[in-house]
């Protein structure tokens, strides 16, 4: 049989992901014997003109980490997607803009600003801003432009399936790399993972009723290692997330962020979180939930942390 | 280009609101004619994504209406609604979505009057305001 190729490209993204797929420990060596790695920049020496000679569909599979955020991601995203069978968004940021969705909050022009500078240690007296275009004396140099939203991949490319989680674990890795290795895919637009149910389905802490009176930040407390953190305070995003992760984090005293994204069939994953959280604030008395709620310093950011580009409003509006 | 007519999607609980709403209509009252009203069982119903759904669709503005507290028909239902919108504005004032534009009020279905004078209320607001334009905001589509 032939081996199969593949191919991994990262984004705007971290570089987490990619190092998520080496976790799947010495399970690489099964892989390297089943597949070839035809492009890899963070581990292989390839240039993206050795990916355009390639003929169309010619790459079994593509693992895109990583969100659009700039001309080349944009760029390599169409590319990949034209020379790929199947086209996998591979981590919170593909899948729904991720971290750097956060940026959707701001525009391109606060961005620059706060990082060129007003940033503390930057020296700029010149107001010199990055320009996607510079003529030097040996000719015209080009970066690639930023752009003022960041995008999710399926809304730059057409998406076969998607992997959750910042970054996967392991054991999501290998489900997806076994079905491409099987041959035993899923249907189109499926979102790999062990589980279609929320992370608290999953999580074995002890559940009791959830009425909230004061919300804390995870700094504030030291929660009971064997009780539902919601329920102590902490804003633990396990009811409004997918499993599959085997909810690691909040065995760990440490509330979910919601990583893994929606549970299956929902569509804005932060609003979802949203009216669970506030349906189980114990109180009537609209001044004290007010109060209340001042405890939840950053709403938006909790809610969307992962997923602001592939929410239903996609970016703050900006006036 | 013509003057701006602010668009509000108003959701109406069936036992309180709707009625009310109803009451306004059957004694003449005039109101905004801005508001599309949808029935629901309950203002409880109301999920916070419906209203994201109505702004990403072009409404200028989202108005809830329910029983007043203690009236509720299913008991609670409205309690859980003013948690979630309390919640629901301050997420979107972090979004640049302005208070007045996602507005929660009790109507009863004797309350044909305070019915109009709300929805009056709310549509001159928003006029105010101007248009909503989601997305707004961006330099350029990347």
């Amino acid at each position: 049989m032939a081996k199969l190729k593949l191919v991994l490209y990262w984004a705007a993204s971290c570089g987490g992901c990619d190092i998520a797929t080496l976790a799947i420990g010495d399970k690489i060596l099964k892989l390297a014997e089943v597949a070839d790695i035809l492009f890899w920049p963070i581990a292989m020496d390839f240039k993206y003109s050795d990916v355009e000679k390639m003929p169309d569909k010619s790459i079994d599979a593509c693992l895109f980490n990583g969100a659009i955020r700039t001309s080349e991601n944009e760029h390599i995203a169409h590319l990949l997607r034209a020379k790929s069978k199947i086209m996998i968004a591979y981590g919170s940021c593909s899948y729904e803009g991720g971290m750097p969705g956060l940026a959707n909050f701001f525009n391109r022009r606060s961005i620059f600003d706060r990082a060129y500078i007003e940033t503390q240690s930057t020296d700029n007296p010149k107001k010199v801003y990055p320009q996607p275009k510079v003529q030097v004396p040996e000719g015209e140099l080009e970066i690639p432009e930023f752009y003022d939203t960041v995008k999710t991949l399926a809304q730059t490319v057409d998406v076969d399936y998607f992997v959750p989680g910042c970054p996967p674990e392991e054991k999501t890795t290998w489900l997806a790399l076994e079905a491409l290795i099987t041959g035993k895919l899923p249907p189109k637009g499926t979102v790999i993972s062990h589980s279609i149910k929320s992370v608290c389905d999953e999580c074995p802490l002890i559940k009791e009723e959830k009425k909230i009176k004061t919300f804390y930040r995870t700094h504030q407390i030291i929660p009971d290692p064997k009780k539902c953190l919601l329920e102590q305070g902490l804003l633990c995003y396990g009811v409004a997330t997918r499993g599959g992760c085997g909810a690691l984090c909040p065995q760990a005293g440490m509330p979910c962020t919601g990583c893994y994204g929606p549970v299956e069939g929902v569509v804005d994953q932060g609003s979802h979180f949203l009216s669970a959280l506030a349906s189980i604030i114990d109180c009537d008395d609209p001044e004290e939930i007010q109060e209340i709620i001042s405890n939840i310093v950053d709403p938006a950011g909790t809610f969307y942390r992962y997923s602001l580009p592939d929410s239903l409003l996609r970016r703050a509006r900006i006036k | 280009m013509a003057e701006f007519e602010p668009k509000i999607i108003a959701f109406l609980c069936n036992w309180c609101s709707y009625a009310g709403a109803d009451l306004a209509g059957t004694s003449r009252i005039q109101y905004a004619p801005n508001v599309r009203v949808i029935r629901v069982m309950c203002s409880g119903r109301v999920a916070p994504v419906f209203i994201l759904k109505a702004l990403q669709l072009g409404a200028d503005g989202v108005l809830v209406l329910g029983c007043h507290p203690g009236d509720c028909h299913y008991v609670e239902g409205n309690y859980k609604t003013l948690r979630r919108m309390a919640l629901l504005r301050k997420t979107l004032s972090q979004l640049g979505i302005e208070d007045e534009r996602v507005h929660l009020d009790w109507v009863s279905a004797s309350e044909g009057v305070r019915f109009a004078s709300i929805v009056n209320n709310m549509t001159e607001k928003i006029r105010a305001l101007g248009p909503l334009r989601p997305n707004h905001g961006e330099e350029k589509h990347g």
